[in-house]
């Protein structure tokens, strides 16, 4: 699992390769929360197009830091969710909270 | 053990394993790998086993977060076995703490821990069509899941 952050103005982009699991969750919600924090950053990008797997642990981190970010008036995406980690953001009603877009540029449209 | 007790009493059962690890966060992909390569000898869909997948993450999850605390030496066993009905049986068992309040774990969005989302048993029930807990207090918690799988052909028409 590997794990690209890029700040775009005051935008944090996520982009993340490989399995999202409880092996991986805790860390990444701790860089997440770090770079969120220091650098005053408002929105959120989760780029899951190289995402293979998820379950209830990355979830967690996602609907997370939805909250952290909402409750600044921030804005959070998700980009890029194929299947079987689209169907799981459907079936847990994430996708009900947050907006998803099939690409980054679809967001930059915007 | 229990599972090769029954292959000799109930010849249903075509093909099993029996494996154990420690509760280290490296074993949850482990072992939902080694089900999903499993569950796919039953030549079911590739939306089958991913959610078998995502049923033993979470089994296998609880076990360490909740069964164990985090702690990496607690003993983690999964039992699976495939019968002649194309039927999946899936036991996973942990020696931790137990769960002390059964109907509190299983209320959706209900977690010990705020930064959990209390989706695991949701899950599993979900993607499964049978779920069992046992657990003791001090003594662990074993889940034993069951699953009946269409023929991937027949489930193209379905």
């Amino acid at each position: 699992m590997e794990v690209e952050y890029k700040t775009i103005r005051n935008t944090l982009v996520v982009r993340i390769k490989g399995e999202l699991d409880m092996l991986v969750a805790d860390k990444m919600r701790q860089e997440i929360d770090r770079r969120l924090e220091e650098n005053s950053i408002k929105n959120l990008i989760f780029n899951l197009e190289k995402v293979t797997f998820i379950d209830s642990s990355g979830l967690g981190v996602i609907i997370g830091r939805y909250k952290k970010v909402s409750a600044v008036n921030g804005r959070m995406f998700i980009v890029g969710a194929k299947n079987p980690v689209e169907k799981i953001l459907h079936f847990s009603g994430v996708n009900r909270l947050v907006p998803m877009y099939s690409s980054e540029q679809d967001i930059i449209n915007l | 053990m229990e599972t090769s007790l029954r292959v000799g009493t109930l010849m249903s059962i075509i093909n099993y394993v029996h494996f154990e690890f420690p509760s280290l966060p490296e074993n949850v992909s482990f072992a939902r790998s080694c089900v999903g390569a499993f569950v796919s000898q039953l030549n079911c869909t590739l939306d089958d086993i991913e959610e078998i997948k995502l049923v033993v993450s979470e089994a296998v999850s609880n076990c360490i977060i909740h069964g164990y605390g985090n702690r990496n030496d607690g003993k983690i066993e999964i039992m699976a076995s495939l019968r002649d009905d194309r039927s999946l049986e899936l036991t996973i068992k942990d020696y931790g703490k137990g769960i002390e309040n059964l109907e509190q774990a299983l209320q959706p969005s209900y977690s010990s821990d705020p930064n959990r989302m209390g989706l695991g048993f949701t899950f599993m029930k979900s993607f499964m069509d049978e779920m069992e807990i046992s657990s003791q207090p001090r003594e662990g918690t074993s889940v034993l899941l069951k699953r009946h799988f269409l023929n991937r052909e027949r489930q193209a028409y379905a």
